[in-house]
């Protein structure tokens, strides 16, 4: 079961709400998938993310992945530590390996997103 | 994110160790028409186990076809870009199989097996197209060719301890297995073919068994690997440790489009031989002429990995092309393989990736990337 506590996009992306921040990050199922990752590529603070839309980059030794906003908003942090560390993607990825936090720019998106039970499903399709 | 790493295979040959794989917990994928193992227990993981201990690879994806007869070797010089007929009975070397145009088919390993017996090993994906074309170009010589690429299963094992593994389990007096040698022998009482040739940079064997015997060559090098700590290595390791040994991937720095001297590789090519061979007009032209676009190495110095197909340039010139690219395990530092334009290969030039919407500086580096220590 993944965290219950957090919503969750089709393309693996999970984001935890804490007033209106919402911090991003990509789940443990999408980490072990891509492999060990060896650099992410984030958005400044103060840019503005669009729900669903492309916000940066994550690459495993093989691969190249986009990565998608969960939700709207401006960005207010970024998670620094992966510059140097994007292993913590895979060893931590709801802790550590947060991405980024946002400025929700409409609450009502965050209700459109998979629940934890719904993500599970998703994920236990393959 | 977008599409995770899947399990794909449209059609073609499964490796006839897929169940070991499947025990083991391999991500499996298809590669030159096969179903072969990723990765274990991670990419990075299994690289560092190659350097500093001992890997085992099952690399029986691999074309196997022997070349026999009188005019064995006269048909291979003339098929081939380089001269096996000057190879001493247990050596070996690297080659390419050329077209007219020059440009290369596949490379490949020649193995002086008798003075009438070679075998040619070639890229999956290109086993047929060689077995084919060599047919094509046997016609007329005293010889013949037998394609025991389905027949054969190939496990290697590489890394400074590899010889320790591999020593109790055969026959063949490994001291005195050269670099590019082979010999006929035993591997855990299994009729084999042991060379010490690979594809990571470091030492270590390649063994070729028949196919029925793969599983228990698998798990006799396994076992004897254990007080070594060996791993088992797919493809995706396979593919870092050979870039950073500046070792090319066909497909990647090798195609139809490419030829030996574009990739560094000319002095593969032997015009001083004798006889005609296929390709040699138009390799003679290149080697006269000279190219326009050279290999080089690439370590990235910004942020961000330089990838297959990204450009290359110079100012606001579009110099060359990336054919490889990750980050290096062993450096840490983002490397890569690339074609400039030949003003550009010098070592020390700094060049820029278009690494998605951004250009990042990277600098010529000689090849290899990395260098055993002996």
């Amino acid at each position: 079961m993944v965290p219950t506590d957090l919503r969750y996009t089709k393309d693996h992306e999970w984001v935890r709400v804490a007033g209106d921040v919402a911090t991003i990050g990509i789940t443990k199922f999408a980490a072990d998938q891509l492999g060990d990752i060896v650099f992410v590529e984030l958005p400044g603070v103060g840019m503005a993310l669009e729900q669903f839309a492309t916000f940066g980059v994550v690459e495993s030794v093989k691969a190249v992945s986009d990565l998608f906003a969960p939700v709207s908003g401006t960005v207010t942090e970024t998670n620094d530590a992966l510059a140097s560390q994007p292993e913590l993607v895979n060893s931590d990825p709801y802790g550590a390996g947060w991405m980024l936090k946002v400025r929700i720019a409409d609450p009502a998106q965050v209700d459109t997103l998979l629940d934890a039970a719904g993500y599970d499903a998703l994920i236990a399709e393959g | 994110m977008t599409e995770p790493l899947t399990e794909v295979l449209q059609s073609g040959h499964v490796t006839p160790l897929i169940e070991r794989h499947r025990a083991l917990g391999a991500r499996l994928v298809e590669f030159g028409g096969w179903l072969m193992p990723l990765q274990y227990s991670g990419i990075l993981d299994e690289h560092r186990a190659v350097r500093e201990r001992a890997g085992l690879f099952d690399l029986s994806h691999m074309g196997e076809l022997f070349v026999e007869g009188p005019e064995a070797g006269a048909v291979l010089a003339y098929a081939l870009v380089t001269n096996p007929p000057a190879l001493v009975i247990g050596r070996a070397h690297y080659s390419m199989i050329c077209d007219a145009d020059g440009g290369i088919l596949d490379d490949l390993i020649v193995y002086r097996l008798g003075e009438e017996r070679f075998l040619v090993v070639a890229n999956a994906g290109n086993a047929q197209l060689v077995s084919d074309t060599l047919a094509e170009r046997i016609a007329g010589y005293r010889a013949v060719l037998d394609d025991r690429s389905l027949a054969t299963a190939l496990c290697a094992v590489q890394g400074p301890r590899s010889s320790e593994i591999l020593a109790p389990l055969t026959d063949v007096a490994l001291a005195s297995l050269r670099y590019y040698a082979i010999a006929e022998g035993h591997v855990a009482g299994i009729p084999a073919l042991v060379a010490r040739t690979g594809y990571t940079g470091e030492d270590g064997f390649e063994v070729f068994v028949e196919t029925g015997r793969g599983e228990a060559l698998w798990d006799a090098l396994l076992a004897a690997g254990q007080p070594f700590e060996i791993v088992p290595v797919g493809l995706g390791a396979r593919d870092t440790l050979r870039l950073e040994a500046g070792m090319p991937l066909y497909g990647n720095e090798l195609d139809r489009t490419t030829n030996p001297f574009e990739a560094g590789l000319g002095w593969v090519v032997k015009l001083d031989k004798p006889g005609d061979f296929v390709g040699r007009a138009a390799l003679e032209r290149v080697a006269r002429e000279g190219v326009a676009r050279r290999l080089v190495g690439l370590v990235v110095k910004g942020r961000g990995i330089a990838r297959h197909s990204y450009p290359v340039y110079v100012g606001e010139r579009r110099t060359g092309i990336v054919t490889s690219g990750t980050r290096s395990p062993t450096l840490g530092d983002p490397i890569a393989m690339a074609y400039v334009a030949p003003g550009d290969a010098e070592p020390g030039t700094i060049v820029e990736v278009g690494i998605r919407d951004q250009r990042v500086a990277a600098e010529v580096v000689s090849l290899p990337f990395y260098r055993r220590s002996r």
